[in-house]
């Protein structure tokens, strides 16, 4: 394995983490403020890529499309809240989970009935098309290092809100206590809806973003999904910080072990048997990280303050 | 009470199914029943102990595995496939248990969905059995040699049978002060602690014993369909498990015999949800833009009326 591919492995290890952070951000969110479980937040990462294609190709452009396909996404969060999520807060996870396992069949559908079940593709804006020479013999698409600035940029966003900001203390207070929050005049109910909104907006975000470098096509966001649970359970449910650093974890891990794990075996063991386990070793790869933070660690890396 | 007046209707309906069924609708209602032997043992584990697994599918693919590796392998017989596929399937329940039962809720939810995915990965890489495309078996199981399993009229009954025995065995399991221990430290895990009782050892062999029953659903369900696919343990039907017991027992304390670890319910979900799949399914091929609302309406009236029984 040279460096040089290496370096490409883990700058795609690092992409992988980032929309997993997008995703998986929301997600703690909502978790950590309002304690309510949304299978549905993977379908929202589908919905920013589907909205995506439509604007793009409404407008002709990636940069018009960009800002009405998150307006969209952050309306369809605001309806989904108002007429799903908020009748759900304080009841059971198991009717959550059911409840939200319902949206993700209907929208599934819905999408495949809209934009059929075939594959899309989002076209890549011109000015960040090509590539650029980061090293000798290695050229890295410019898209692709868009994304992770735009992903940091996001993420640092994100933390001087939650940090630094009246919302963010808003948004704090009601993770930790939110009947007190409540009992003090602020309007709880109006608080969640833009929590929801906004971690809606930000999966959508990361479904446009990773538009142009994957297919678009309807169950794209059950991967993934699946994924940022791994994530902020590494994380630790509601916490920010714990969601980031899991996310970029799982990002590297799984992209690492995915290109290097079956040239790992060969040293050990015979190459046919390597070419067989690892594969498959590396899909679980993720999954084993997860077992083994929560053997030892069962309210992972960085447990929210009960 | 109630709750076996609803099963014991169930059962005497099914019993009586093949008078007026075809052989689609037997295999239909086989499918239901293989459904309810699965979602019997999630409720065990579920209502009984309050452990919201989310990889039961996987169990279920192990056991349908199970089958079909040992068919490849030239034994046929359900006498010893089935057994192995319930072991097998009880033993993986055993180990991944002991970890996922160190954490409580949500973690629990997680971890156990983590554990289905790693086994889903392995059956998509069991290349020398299908890998990606799936493992179709020869031939239905013989039964001490007997190719019985190939009339659906008996296959029905066999599995009837089975379903009701594994009724059977959860309902006196939960009655048991094993599954009083169990109940009891999901109502309230510190007041049995105080009693001097780990709950850990408890839910474990419960765990176990879910495995053990998922595994024997999915035996039949390989048989059922004579084939076996990594699609058996996806995520999506773990999520389709707990639907039907979730939304079974909704639909059974609407009848006053509900609420889950009541096992009636479980059963009416698995008939249900399978039943309602179909028939929609008849009406359209996009059957899931009116599935998936349905379970939500559930959940929101389901939230009505709880609402309004407490004053």
């Amino acid at each position: 394995m040279s460096t040089t591919l290496l370096l490409v492995q883990i700058l795609n290890g690092l992409q992988l983490g980032i929309l997993l952070f997008l995703v998986a951000g929301g997600l703690t969110l909502v978790f950590g403020v309002m304690d309510v479980i949304n299978l549905a937040h993977g379908v929202q990462y589908m919905l920013g890529a589907y909205l995506m294609v439509t604007a793009t190709a409404a407008t002709g452009s990636f940069w018009l499309g960009l800002p009405l396909a998150l307006a969209a996404a952050l309306v369809l969060g605001l309806v989904l809240e108002r007429l799903v999520i908020r009748p759900l807060y304080g009841r059971d996870h198991l009717e959550q989970v059911l409840a939200t396992f319902g949206i993700i069949l209907f929208v599934n559908e819905a999408v495949k009935m809209i934009w059929g079940a075939a594959p899309l593709s989002i076209p890549m804006p011109d000015a960040l098309s090509g590539s650029i020479r980061l090293m000798d013999g290695l050229n890295y698409p410019v898209y692709r290092l868009a994304l992770l600035a735009a992903g940091l940029g996001v993420a640092a966003g994100l933390y001087v809100l939650v940090t630094r900001t009246r919302s963010g203390m808003l948004l704090r207070a009601g993770a930790s206590n939110a009947p007190m929050v409540s009992a003090l005049g602020v309007d709880i109910t109006a608080l969640f809806a833009k929590v929801f909104a906004f971690g809606a907006m930000l999966a959508a975000f990361a479904g446009a973003m990773a538009g142009p470098i994957l297919s678009v096509e309807p169950g794209m966001g059950d991967g993934l999904l699946i994924l940022a649970f791994v994530v902020i359970v590494i994380g630790g449910i509601g916490s920010i910080r714990g969601a980031f650093i899991a996310a970029l974890l799982v990002g590297l891990i799984d992209t690492l072990g995915r290109s290097f794990l079956t040239d790992l075996l060969k040293l050990v063991m015979p190459a046919s048997d390597a070419t067989q386990a690892g594969p498959a070793l590396a899909s679980m790869t993720v999954y084993l990280l997860m077992a083994g933070v929560l053997f030892f660690r069962p309210r992972g890396l960085f447990p929210a303050p009960a | 009470m109630r709750a076996a007046l609803l099963l014991s209707a169930l059962v005497a309906a099914l019993a009586l199914a093949p008078l007026a069924a075809d052989t689609y609708m037997l295999s239909l209602l086989a499918r239901a029943m293989i459904f309810a032997i699965a979602a019997l043992s999630l409720d065990f584990i579920l209502g009984g102990a309050g452990l919201v697994s989310f990889g039961h599918a996987a169990l279920m693919g192990i056991g349908a595995y199970g089958v079909g590796i040992l068919m490849e392998e030239g034994t046929r017989d359900a006498l010893v496939a089935f057994p192995v596929a319930m072991a097998v399937a009880a033993l993986f329940a055993l180990a991944t248990g002991a970890i996922s039962l160190k954490t409580r809720g949500v973690y629990f939810i997680m971890i156990t969905l983590a554990f289905g995915q790693m086994a889903f990965f392995v059956t998509q890489s069991l290349s020398a059995y299908g890998g990606d495309d799936g493992l179709t078996l020869a031939a239905r199981s013989t039964i001490a040699g007997n190719r019985w399993l190939k009339s659906p009229l008996t296959f029905h009954y066999v599995t009837l049978g089975l379903m009701v025995a594994s009724a059977l065995v959860c309902a006196m399991i939960l009655a048991s002060p094993f599954g009083r221990v169990l109940k009891a430290a999901k109502d309230n895990e510190r007041r049995v602690r105080a009693l001097g009782l780990d709950p850990y050892p408890y839910r474990l062999i419960a765990y176990a014993i879910a495995g053990a029953l998922a595994g024997l659903s999915g035996a039949l369900l390989a048989n059922l369909t004579e084939f076996v696919s990594p699609a058996f343990l996806s995520w999506h039907r773990s999520g389709e498990l707990i639907v039907m017991v979730v939304a079974g027992s909704m639909a059974a304390s609407a009848l006053g015999a509900g609420g889950t670890g009541r096992l009636g319910g479980a059963v009416l979900g698995a008939l249900g949800v399978i039943l309602v799949e179909e028939g929609l399914s008849h009406l359209t091929e996009h059957w899931r833009i009116i599935f998936g609302p349905l379970l939500v309406l559930l959940v929101l009236a389901g939230g009505v009326r709880s609402r309004r029984a407490r004053p």
